[in-house]
This record gives C-alpha cells, sequence and structure tokens, in this order.
C-alpha cells in the first residue's frame, strides 16, 4: 500500500450546486413511501388504506434487529399499500399517501427523552435514520455496540467525492451545528474520544466550517483529503483517515471505528433535539438535462418527476436518470420512482452524456488493476468468472470489491467491469452456498 | 414504459481514454523517430514506413473480412504495428520483404491468436525476428547513414555492435551514437528522437518510467560490469536496438506486465538476455530476442506480481 494512502482517481467534479442553499420543495399531491429504504429486512405496513395520517407518524415498523422503521412524510390519506417495481428490479412494498396540503405532525412527534446510551440508541433506532451517504444501513445497528471501549474514534464521512453531488457539503457549510451537536451526543453516549472529519480538499467552504467545529472541541480533527475518487469508499476512508486496515469480513468497528456519514449525524441530532423523524431529504438535483440544477429538500416518497418540475424540469430529454452520482449510482426506468431516505442526488443526462463508448477488447494495459483502491484485479476477475470455476473467483477476492467503478472509469477500452463484477459475486455466492450445503451433507452421513 | 430512458450499470461517466487515442499517441510518439530514420537514411525508410503501415492495416481489414468479424482497422493497433516493424528493418530492405513481414506481424501473430488484446508476443519483434532468420542477408545488411554514404567502403562498413565485442570503438562518436548517426534498423538509430516519443509518452501517462529506465540501465550496468569501461558500456547502450526496444516494443500493453513491480523485472529480464546475446551468442544483437522471450514468461510474471488485494485473507 502507498505510503500517501490509497491513491484514487480523478474524476470530474462538477459540483455546480456547491453554493445553491437547499431550497425546500412545494408539498406534492401523492407520495410513495417503499417500505425497503435500508439494508435489511423491510419495515411492516402498520396503517391501513384510508387511514389518516400526519407527517412523522409510523407507517412501516422495523421488522427484525437490521431493520429501519418508516414514516409518513405529509400529512393526509393513505390511498394505497401495494407492490412496485424498485430501481433494482426487484418489487417492493410501498405505501401511497395522498397529502392534504398541510404538513401536520402527528401528535407521536416530541422530542426523546435521551439519558443514557441504551436511550441514545433506542432514540435513533426510532429516528429510521440509516446511512445517508447512499449504503442505507440502519445508523443504530452501526451505534449497537457491546463495549464501548471498543470504539476508539468515529470518522465522519464529509469526502462527498462522487461527482455532482454536493449534499453533503451544503451540510457540513449550513447545518455545521447540527454535526455539532451530534458530535457532543456521540461524546456523552457512547464516550467517544476522538472525532475524524475526512473531507475532500475541493471543499474548502466544508473544510472550513468544520474546522471552527474543532476550534470549540479539542476532539474533532480535520482531515482534507486529496480530492481523489473514492475517498469516501468505507474502507478507503478509514485508512486515510486512521491508517487502519479493515479486513474482509471485518466491520470498521473490529478496528475501533465506527463511520457515519456527516449528514446522518445532523439529522440524529435533529431528531434529538426535534422529535421529527426522518421524513424529508436534502438531495442535489443536476446532470445536464435539468433546467435549474439545485439543492432540493424532498419530502421521501416524492417522485422524482416532481423534484425535476421543482427544478424547473428539463432543458433537453432526459436519456438517462438516475439515483446518486455518476460513477455507483443506478439508473431507473421512469420517473415515477420515489425519493429514498439514502437519495442524495438524482441526475439526468442529456443524450450526449447517456451515451457511453462501446466495449473493446482489453489491452492489458493495467489501468484498472493500477487504480483499484482495493487491489483487486478486473482481467483476473473476468477469466474466474469465464472459467465457471468458483474456487478461482474467491481466489479473486470480488467478494470485497465495492463496486466503485474507477476501473470502468481508467478503461481505455470501456470494458464493462462492474457488471462483470456484480456477477462474479453472484457466482460466488451460489458456488459458498453450494460448498456450504455440501458440507452439511457429509456431516449428516457421517 | 413510454420514455426514452437508458438503464446500464454503473459507471454511467467514463473517462476520455480510448483504445485508439491511445494507440494515436503512441504514432505520435514514433514519429520522431521515423522522420530521423528518413533524414538519416533517406526516402526509402519513409517508403518502408508507409509500407507496413499499409500492409498491416490492408491486412488486418481482409483478416477481418475473411473471418466475418467486426472491422477492427479503427483502433490504429495495426498501424502502431506497422510503424514499429519499419523502424525495425534496415531502409533497403526490399518491399516485398516488408509486405511479408507485415503479414506474418498482423495475420500470424495477432488475427490469429485472436486479434487485439489475445496476442501472446509482440507482432512486430516476432516478425522481426521471423525475418531475421528468413532474410538473413538483407535484415543484417549493414546500412550506413546516408551523409556518409559516400565515404565509406560499402563492402567493410560494420554496425556498432558487429565490431564492438572485437574491442574496436566504432567510428561513430557518442553523439552521432546518440543522434542516430550510425548503421542500423531505419528507426532504432536515434536515441534522441526516441526519447522525444518517450518523453511523450510520460507526459499522455500511456506508459510509465519503469520499463524503459530499468531496461536502458540495467544494459548499461551490465555492458560497464562485463567490460569495465564507461564508453564502451555507453556505445553498447546506444546501440542496435535498445532504446527502441525498451520504449516501444517492451512496453506494449498486451505482452508486458501490468504492475509496477512486473514492469521492472520483465525490464531486467530483457537487459539480462540483450546483454548475454551481445557478448556470448551468436547474433550481434539481442533486443527482439530478449522480448520475444519475456513475452512468453510474461502471464507467469504478471501471475506472480499479483498485487494483494485491501485488508483479503487467504482463501
Amino acid at each position: 500500500m502507498s505510503f500517501f494512502g490509497i491513491k484514487g482517481v480523478h474524476v470530474p467534479h462538477r459540483k455546480h450546486t456547491a453554493d445553491c442553499h437547499p431550497e425546500r420543495m412545494p408539498i406534492p399531491k401523492t407520495v410513495v413511501i417503499p417500505m425497503a429504504q435500508h439494508i435489511g429486512a423491510p419495515a411492516k405496513p402498520v396503517v391501513n388504506v384510508g387511514d389518516t395520517v400526519g407527517v412523522g407518524q409510523i407507517i412501516g415498523e422495523a421488522a427484525g434487529f437490521i431493520s429501519a422503521p418508516v414514516h409518513a412524510s405529509v400529512s393526509g390519506t393513505v390511498k394505497k399499500i401495494d407492490t412496485m417495481a424498485n430501481s433494482n428490479g426487484g418489487t417492493m412494498t410501498a405505501i401511497t399517501i395522498e397529502s392534504d396540503g398541510e404538513m401536520r405532525p402527528h401528535e407521536s412527534v416530541v422530542p426523546p427523552t435521551v439519558t443514557s446510551y441504551e436511550e441514545f440508541v433506542a432514540a435513533v433506532r426510532a429516528s429510521g435514520i440509516v446511512g445517508l451517504g447512499g449504503a442505507g444501513f440502519p445508523t443504530f445497528v452501526k451505534l449497537s455496540v457491546k463495549d464501548l471501549s471498543q470504539v476508539q474514534e468515529v470518522v465522519l464521512n464529509g469526502a462527498e467525492c462522487e461527482p455532482y453531488i454536493t449534499a453533503d457539503t451544503l451540510t457540513m457549510t449550513d447545518r455545521a451545528d447540527d454535526i455539532f451537536e451530534g458530535i457532543q451526543l456521540l461524546e456523552k453516549y457512547l464516550g467517544v474520544k476522538k472525532v475524524i472529519i475526512g473531507i475532500e480538499d475541493n471543499k474548502p467552504q466544508a473544510i472550513k466550517a468544520m474546522q471552527e467545529l474543532s476550534k470549540k472541541d479539542s476532539a474533532i480533527v480535520v482531515k482534507p483529503m486529496p480530492a481523489a475518487y473514492p475517498q469516501g469508499g468505507e474502507k478507503v476512508l478509514i485508512y486515510n483517515t486512521t491508517g487502519k486496515t479493515v479486513p474482509e469480513g471485518k466491520l470498521p468497528l473490529d478496528v475501533g471505528c465506527i463511520v457515519m456519514n456527516v449528514t446522518t449525524l445532523a439529522c440524529i441530532a435533529e431528531y434529538v433535539r426535534t422529535g421529527m423523524p426522518l421524513v424529508e431529504k436534502c438531495l442535489t438535483v443536476d446532470g445536464s438535462a435539468v433546467a435549474t440544477p439545485k439543492n432540493v429538500i424532498a419530502p421521501i416518497g416524492a417522485s422524482m418527476k416532481d423534484v425535476f418540475d421543482f427544478c424547473g424540469g428539463f432543458k433537453e430529454e432526459p436519456r438517462k436518470v438516475m439515483y446518486g452520482g455518476p460513477m455507483m449510482g443506478i439508473a431507473v426506468p421512469d420517473l415515477d420512482q420515489p425519493i429514498l431516505k439514502n437519495t442524495n442526488a438524482i441526475l439526468a443526462f442529456n443524450d450526449k452524456d447517456a451515451t457511453l463508448p462501446d466495449e473493446t477488447p482489453c489491452i492489458h494495459c493495467g489501468n484498472c488493476i493500477n487504480h483499484c483502491p482495493l487491489n483487486l484485479n478486473p482481467p483476473a476477475i473476468a477469466k474466474a468468472l469465464n472459467s465457471g470455476d468458483g474456487a478461482e473467483i474467491a481466489k479473486t477476492k470480488v467478494n470485497i470489491c465495492m463496486e466503485c467503478g474507477a476501473c470502468v472509469f481508467v478503461c481505455p477500452a470501456h470494458r464493462m467491469i462492474v457488471h462483470r463484477n456484480k456477477l462474479a459475486k453472484a457466482e460466488l455466492r451460489a458456488y459458498q452456498t453450494k460448498l456450504a450445503e455440501q458440507k452439511k451433507k457429509e456431516e449428516e452421513n457421517k | 414504459m413510454d420514455n426514452n430512458l437508458i438503464v446500464s450499470v454503473s459507471p454511467h461517466v467514463h473517462g476520455k481514454r480510448t483504445t485508439s487515442n491511445v494507440m494515436l499517441d503512441v504514432v505520435i510518439a514514433l514519429l520522431p523517430a521515423a522522420i530521423a530514420g528518413t533524414v538519416i537514411f533517406g526516402m526509402r525508410a519513409a517508403v518502408l514506413c508507409a509500407v507496413c503501415v499499409a500492409s498491416c492495416v490492408v491486412f488486418e481489414f481482409l483478416f477481418t473480412k475473411l473471418c466475418k468479424r467486426p472491422t477492427t482497422v479503427g483502433d490504429f493497433s495495426a498501424v502502431v504495428t506497422g510503424l514499429l516493424l519499419a523502424m525495425n528493418v534496415p531502409a533497403t530492405l526490399p518491399i516485398w520483404q516488408a509486405v511479408v513481414g507485415s503479414f506474418i506481424a498482423i495475420v500470424i501473430v495477432k488475427c490469429l491468436f485472436g486479434g487485439l488484446g489475445c496476442n501472446f508476443a509482440n507482432p512486430a519483434i516476432t516478425a522481426r525476428v521471423v525475418m531475421l532468420i528468413a532474410f538473413t542477408g538483407t535484415m543484417a545488411a549493414a546500412v550506413p547513414p546516408q551523409a556518409i554514404a559516400e565515404t565509406v567502403d560499402l563492402a567493410t562498413y560494420a554496425t556498432p555492435l558487429s565490431v564492438l565485442p572485437n574491442g574496436v570503438l566504432p567510428e561513430a562518436t557518442l553523439m552521432d551514437m546518440f543522434l542516430g548517426v550510425r548503421g542500423g534498423a531505419l528507426g532504432e538509430t536515434s536515441a534522441a528522437a526516441l526519447l522525444v516519443g518517450f518523453v511523450y509518452l510520460l507526459v499522455r501517462k500511456v506508459i510509465t518510467w519503469h520499463t524503459p529506465v530499468v531496461f536502458i540501465g540495467a544494459v548499461f550496468a551490465l555492458a560497464f560490469a562485463i567490460t569495465g569501461d564507461v564508453t564502451t558500456a555507453l556505445y553498447y547502450t546506444l546501440s542496435g536496438g535498445t532504446f527502441i526496444g525498451a520504449i516501444f516494443m517492451a512496453t506494449d500493453y498486451v505482452t508486458s506486465p501490468s504492475t509496477a513491480k512486473g514492469k521492472i523485472i520483465f525490464a531486467l529480464g530483457c537487459a539480462v538476455i540483450t546483454t548475454l546475446i551481445r557478448f556470448y551468442g551468436s547474433y550481434p544483437e539481442g533486443v527482439s530476442f530478449s522480448i520475444l522471450f519475456m513475452n512468453v514468461l510474461n502471464p507467469y510474471i504478471d501471475k506472480w506480481t499479483m498485487k494483494k488485494p485491501f485488508g483479503g485473507v487467504k482463501a
């Protein structure tokens, strides 16, 4: 590993909206709120069609440990509870609420009592907050630590290394007080002694705002990092801020770290102060097809179409629309897709940006190998995938691939490496399941 | 769905590099040496360059047509092969031999193995080696630079590498050697022009410094270790195809290692074999043989030098 930390790829920044303070969009007529907006078990609907709901009311309760509750983002009437296609090609349950336009808070929305570690974690669970950087992992699970002395430092992710997205930057500049409150909560209830805020150096305004915080609290360390994608990848961020390597199959906590997105922490502080759960989200709306790129505060469940309309609609026909940034974002088939808790951007590309070069044969230039932040070897993975041999795929360690797309970005042949890695991961899982079953059978036969 | 939205896997933004613009960069980087060759050896050099490039492109086009495969000449890799091949032949080579060489490079070494990216050996190098054996007389001909062609006795004129092993320093000065005013293949003699191309490739980030610097450095070091004389070692380094081999042939993506560590091993191997052939072999020059030999070892070097996945545990 390089002495200077994990190097990255110089993707274009395109942070056009860095100075656009978030604007709240008008209340949409209807919102569609999926029960699965997080990693883990989907929430279970607890309202019925025809029910009147208030803002912040629980409409889906957490089902299982790794899960999160879902709340109504507008006041109004439940119109539908049905399944809809999600952006991964599967289906999900979603609750459609017709807004009454009043945004009347539900009576359950009162600041939680937080006096101990247990109450703090319970509050985070009740807030419905999940990893807002994009992963959507329920945040309270991360904070559920058996032995608090294990936690050496909290790393706050303010890297925001994806092109276009500025939502976290604006959290840092406009909501620095919330972040500070959040840090104090972590210090008080988790006994955190050190908080490192990692920010790419192309956001001097955010670095400055966070440095102001470190003046107030010596536990806070601001760590500017070179603007090289993917600085915000969890393992990359931990390595570049603390020098620690998270081993394969382990969690950041195993090396004493809790990693949290800056916006996630700000939302936790807001919940503890107001009791209003995560019902709206600040997101960047940008891309070559969007008339007026902005940062928008949208209720969760608002359709992409409503949000784009608020940004003046399209100046060109959109040919590709996605959740998140262009490096890891998920392209969607239509504009009815709802804003989710972990949506930090929606982008719409015109024809020119949406059309990518065709794949040509691999010329073994080694760019992918030399730019993979995790030292993987894409040609070897492709070869193993072609062989169909699970054991060979396992050797390539494709399982640690975070699908950041740096390899594809630097590939002169424009190979679909992320695509193949996804396939290889699926093959590997099938192989491991088969292996486990075989082992079980053998043991039964003994 | 009533819309025109494209749904595809991430990332949705790609870099600007393409195979064809990488290949074009290599062509541009070779131009100074091609021009130097023409200045040193006359218009015949330019004619050979044109013949090799044209026949490489035509052979690739015909092969893909014949096999009903999509034509790939647009990626300019055949242009690179043709130009490299021309640089590796003496300016007096008969045209038909250049065409045969192009056929060997493109059809036999590249296309029959599956085309771009699938060949195990560098097409131009392999063709040069085949031609050296098949057309020894014309390929190994000592062609003097135009400037001195009138004054030298063609019957006894020798390339630096054929006199060096006898402990005789060539008539060309070190400056002549550096500029390329000496006998040799038409594109290999001017170290100065080749270095210009090297700098261009570095600036454009087409190649890294590892292979050329280690290859050339090790050739010098080994020659110095054997002869004990800096001047002689410099002559050895500037002779034959060291520079063109190290900068343009040993750095061929397809047939050389991908990692820095691999490139260094590859370059050291090339330098050692080159030196062994020059000092102890029956051929005066060993650069092409050394690169061809290391091409064969390349898959193993790539395997040995694979990086350790970040935080990976043994499977």
